[in-house]
């Protein structure tokens, strides 16, 4: 006999029990046990493999500092790997499965793997494949290692929700020093949130067993709580302090159930109490793996809170006074235990899955259950995530908080005070100045630590498999700093983060090198705590909620005319219209506006007006191209760079008065160039002589574009000339439309002639409509981005990102005269002038011919050239496409010294295919500008 | 997650806030000849303070620009200032 249950007691609910499957065996628990007590109850033992020599393993903890039960499970359809089975409360219907097993913990297949633990030790993998290539053995050991599978399924509705809070304190732990902390600080006045990590209240209470201030455990807490709720405190059970961050902002995780997302509270504390507890600590000897070896804290803790009295026939080895109270507690519960010291000498454990005695110091004790406690360990981590330093003390073998941090203070057993009444003495002071009272502490501990060159396998981490001697060889082959150490033994590193082997750790460390335990140091804690899924740093804060979609104030109007509509540059615009299919839409649209005139809506287009009486000076500035010689009513096109002379943005100026300017900056970077134009106003000049601000959402701009442009925007009844000796290229007019105030500008991005009109947002509709009535008479009608692309593509016009990349200078765009030639100062300039702008193999924009047949080339293809023997890529193809205008296809392209090889033949290499085009100037149509006044 | 004083906005998350560079840095003056390596500083080189560091940010939400002035290792924040109201 084993585990087993006992008759009453604990926080289970006996009146309803709960069926679950463990390994493919069926098992019931009742409500308020976890996965790991309900199979205890059922007498069940080996519940995982460890992750390196597939050992049978048990479990050591019962709660977060259990390393060795992690559990596949799977309830109502969905699958939820590596649940720790310690933590996870049980679920009626759930099946759990052992992860790193096959087929089952008890009988896994790969056991057999233990007998080579000799060749497998330290640094095995880094040393045995390494020839001739890691990438070839990676996959196969990754199927071996490993913990839980994932399911190719997501969970419905699986969300965290993300909350923002704030408090005077933060009592992290409720346990009896957390309640009376947050009770004292409560009743002081002091807003306070009390978390604790079980769905109860009252941490080590149960285990102890003891009435506390003349009460029954359950019903102290009860008065506690009731207290602080009535000094208007609040409580957070199932939650989790999983990180301290900068500011004194405490990361919750709040378990909502076991198939639910957990929630997030980004806490702002004004002051955090820590009573995190302390932890049992394993003893490092001989076999101390097994199945039926675990903490005194468990095994105590399995009886109060879960009713599960974890074997009959005990033997309690430990090295301190705390386990006296616990073999009187065991025994109350019926079992037989044994006291033993475990100083005495060399411990052994005898027997396979089920220890059959102990052996300390040659004398053996019987048992079916080995309960170690190599003393406690105060929950440091919470505390070294805010910063605060650790102290060494000698009396209690323990690091425990030092220097207080400016607003966090460690009370109770996280401060090192395990005695009760010291910790609640700590508590009660906590909501006054913080300072900790005199500690009487009956705590005694016999130091006892890992004897480097002693003998059998003696475990330090028992989910990773790592031994004492894998420890001692570390330090053979030099990697005796503990940071290292962790690394090359992958101390440390299991799912609990050291929780249970890092002091064993780096103890055996500092004995190998003759050193002191403070001297040798602990790692560094990071947060997480405790495993927290992905999730909740995710939330709500995904798709549309992260990134909303910029939508056109006409997006319904063009859905009615049945458009197709995407993404482009954070907008969703129409890539074309009708049910043909993508390609002939694009064929017959471009044609159409090539023939007769496309509609188009570009609204997006950035509008950020420039004024004040600097605005000159500083859009001359901004801008590589000479601005000031601009006439207010004319436009003129430009680069914004980078100060590295990198090209950042192309667009139009248009310039409405002295001291007044319009950017019209790309769709896609109205938001950047915003930002620019801000950080230079303010940094560099004076701002209250200068303004910038973004209008681009309140106009609409619908650009008719091709031969009868000109004819279509007469209707509008703007009372405008639009001949184009009254009305040129690169001018604008500001007029009315239906009593409205209209910008109408003569720019081209198609090499036809075309009018930008941009109106209120609130008219968008009725000039739409008017352009598309005026537009049906003649054969014209909408375009979307897609026919867009092909037409400015046709004319060499470049789109900045994706005919441009991070190394593109202006003279590489065939824009060479300002750089040379402009006498201001601008943004970039200097850059323009550097080393590595002046080479000569810089890659330039230029166009591709190819020949029909083949079809277009495909984008991002290589340019390639053979040099010295080997293939090498001298540019990339930027855009392509298929131009219905031309009849065959076009492309453009980056290519090392671009601009000279216009006229020769070379490879175009994509996906192991070389194909051959011809180097072109971009201009495809019309390079005499034409069609611009047709 | 720090807290950065806007001096226009107050208290803000960090995340609302954007780093613009070092207090001190001029930009030369390219109507005359600059060196390669005066640019090359200007361009590259931080001084990337452990300690006390004086930095100008951005408040991204309302765009104001302002000096901070914080410790890099105890990420105490000391004060801020507008940038236009920077005597420095
Ligand atoms: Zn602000």
């Amino acid at each position: 006999m084993t585990g087993s249950r006992v008759g009453s007691g604990g926080l289970i609910d006996r009146t309803k029990p709960l069926s679950f499957c463990f390994d493919g065996g069926a098992y019931s628990g009742f409500s308020g046990d976890t996965l790991a007590s309900a199979l205890l109850a059922n007498g069940v033992r080996v519940m995982g493999r460890s992750f390196k020599y597939h050992r049978p393993r048990g479990v050591w903890g019962a709660w977060f500092d259990d390393p060795n039960a992690i559990f596949n499970i799977r309830l109502a359809g969905d699958e939820f790997p590596n649940c720790q089975a310690t933590t996870t409360h049980l679920v009626d219907g759930m099946k759990a499965r052992a992860v790193n097993a096959w087929p089952t913990a008890r009988a896994d297949l790969k056991g057999g793997l233990d007998y080579f633990h000799r060749w497998l030790g330290a640094g095995f993998y880094y040393k045995t494949f390494m020839w001739p290539d890691w990438r070839l053995f990676e996959p196969a050991i990754r199927r071996m290692a490993g913990l839980g599978h994932l399911d190719r399924n997501t969970v419905a509705g699986y969300v965290s929700d993300q909350l923002h809070d704030t408090c005077d304190v933060l009592v992290i732990g409720g346990g009896a020093a957390g309640l009376t902390a947050a009770r004292a600080c409560a009743e002081a006045g002091q807003e306070v949130v009390l978390i604790d990590d079980h769905p109860e209240l009252g941490g080590g209470l149960y285990r102890r067993g003891l009435a506390i201030e003349g009460e029954a455990p359950e019903e102290w807490v009860a008065s506690q709580q009731k207290a602080i709720r009535q000094a208007g405190g609040r409580v957070l059970t199932s939650t989790t302090g999983f990180g301290v961050f900068d500011h004194n902002l405490v990361g919750l995780a709040e378990h909502r159930g076991f198939s639910s997302a957990p929630r997030l509270h980004r806490m702002r504390a004004g002051r955090i109490v820590m009573a995190t507890g302390a932890l049992d600590r394993p003893i490092t000897f001989a076999n101390n793996d097994r199945p039926g070896i675990m903490s005194v804290e468990a095994a105590t803790e399995y009886l109060g809170r879960y009713g599960v009295l974890v074997g009959r026939n005990i033997a309690l080895v430990s090295n301190n006074s705390f386990s006296k109270p616990a073999a009187e507690r065991l025994r109350a519960a019926g079992a037989e235990v044994t006291e033993c010291d475990a100083t005495r000498g060399p411990i052994r454990a005898l027997g396979g899955k089920r220890p059959s005695c102990v052996e300390i110091g040659g004398q053996r004790y019987a048992c079916d259950t080995i309960l170690a406690s190599g003393g406690l360990t105060p929950v440091v981590h919470l505390w070294r995530h805010a910063g605060g330093k650790l102290d060494w003390r000698d009396d209690l073998a323990a690091f425990v908080p030092g220097n207080p941090g400016k607003s966090m203070i460690a009370i109770g057993a996280a401060n090192g005070s395990f005695d009760l009444e010291d910790a609640l003495a700590e508590a009660r002071n906590s909501a006054r100045s913080g300072s900790v009272s005199e500690r009487r502490g009956n705590y005694r501990i016999t130091p006892l630590w890992p004897k480097p060159g002693s003998k059998g396998r003696q475990w330090i981490d028992f989910q990773h498999d790592v031994t004492l001697k894998d420890i001692e060889q570390a330090a053979r082959e030099n990697f005796v700093s503990v940071e290292h150490l962790k690394r090359y033994t992958t101390l440390g590193m299991a799912s609990d983060q050291g929780k249970t082997s890092n002091m064993a750790g780096l103890a055996a460390m500092a004995a190998i090198q003759g050193k002191s335990i403070p001297e040798t140091g602990t790692t560094t804690f990071r947060p997480p705590f405790v495993p927290v899924p992905l999730e909740l740093y995710r939330g709500h804060n995904r798709g549309q909620m992260r990134n909303p979609l910029k939508r056109l104030p006409l997006e319904a109007v063009h859905r009615a005319a049945g458009a197709a509509m995407g993404e482009y540059g954070g907008w969703l615009r129409p890539g074309w219209y009708g049910d043909k299919s993508e390609e002939e839409a694009i064929r017959a649209e471009s044609k159409m506006a090539r023939d007769a005139a496309g509609i188009f809506d570009s609204s997006p287009l950035g509008k950020i007006e420039v004024m004040g009486p600097d605005a000159e000076a500083f859009v001359n500035f901004i801008y590589y191209n000479t601005i000031k010689t601009l006439k207010p009513g004319s436009i003129r096109y430009g680069f914004m760079l980078t100060e590295r002379g990198i090209v950042y943005d192309d667009g139009v100026v248009s310039r409405l008065g002295p001291d007044r300017f319009v950017i019209s900056c790309s769709s896609s970077h109205v938001d950047g160039v915003n930002a620019l134009l801000e950080a230079w106003r303010q940094d560099g000049n004076d701002p209250d002589r200068l303004f910038v601000h973004d209008t681009t959402a309140n106009w609409a701009t619908i650009t008719v574009s091709g031969p009868k442009a000109r004819e279509m925007v007469g209707e509008l009844g703007t009372g405008l000339d639009f001949s184009p000796e009254s009305f040129p290229h690169m001018t604008f007019r500001e007029a009315a439309f239906q009593g409205a105030p209209a910008r109408i500008a003569r720019v081209s991005f198609t090499g036809d002639a075309s009018y930008e009109v941009a109106v209120p947002a609130a008219k968008a509709e009725t000039l739409w409509e008017t352009l598309i009535a005026a537009g049906g008479k003649r054969g014209a009608g909408p375009i979307g981005l897609e026919a867009l692309s092909v037409l400015r593509a046709e004319k060499g016009y470049l789109i900045v990102g994706k005919d441009t990349d991070g190394e593109t200078m202006p003279h590489d765009l065939g824009f060479g005269i300002p750089r040379l030639k402009k006498q201001t100062e601008f943004v970039g300039d200097r850059s323009l002038h550097g080393e590595v702008a002046k080479l000569e193999t810089r890659r330039q924009f230029v166009g591709l011919a190819v020949t029909k047949p083949s079809g277009p080339l495909p984008v991002g293809a290589h340019v390639v050239d053979i040099r010295e023997g080997r293939t090498v890529s001298i540019g990339i193809v930027t855009s392509s496409y298929d131009s219905a205008c031309l009849g065959e296809p076009i492309a453009l392209a980056l290519i090392e010294r671009g601009q000279a090889r216009v006229g020769e033949y070379v490879k175009i290499l994509h996906l192991g295919e070389t194909r051959v085009a011809q180097v072109a100037s971009p201009c495809f149509l019309d390079p005499a500008g034409e069609r611009l006044n047709a | 997650m720090q807290l950065f004083p806007c001096p226009f906005c107050g208290l803000r998350d960090e995340r609302e806030f954007q780093f613009a560079g070092e207090v001190g840095k001029t930009r030369p003056n390219t109507s005359e000849p600059v060196s390669d390596a005066d640019w090359d500083t200007y361009l590259n080189t931080q001084r990337n303070e452990k300690g006390a560091a004086r930095e100008i940010w951005c408040h991204l939400p309302c765009q104001e620009y302002f000096v901070m002035e914080r410790d890099t290792v105890s990420m105490d924040v000391f004060g801020a200032i507008a940038l236009r109201k920077d005597p420095s």
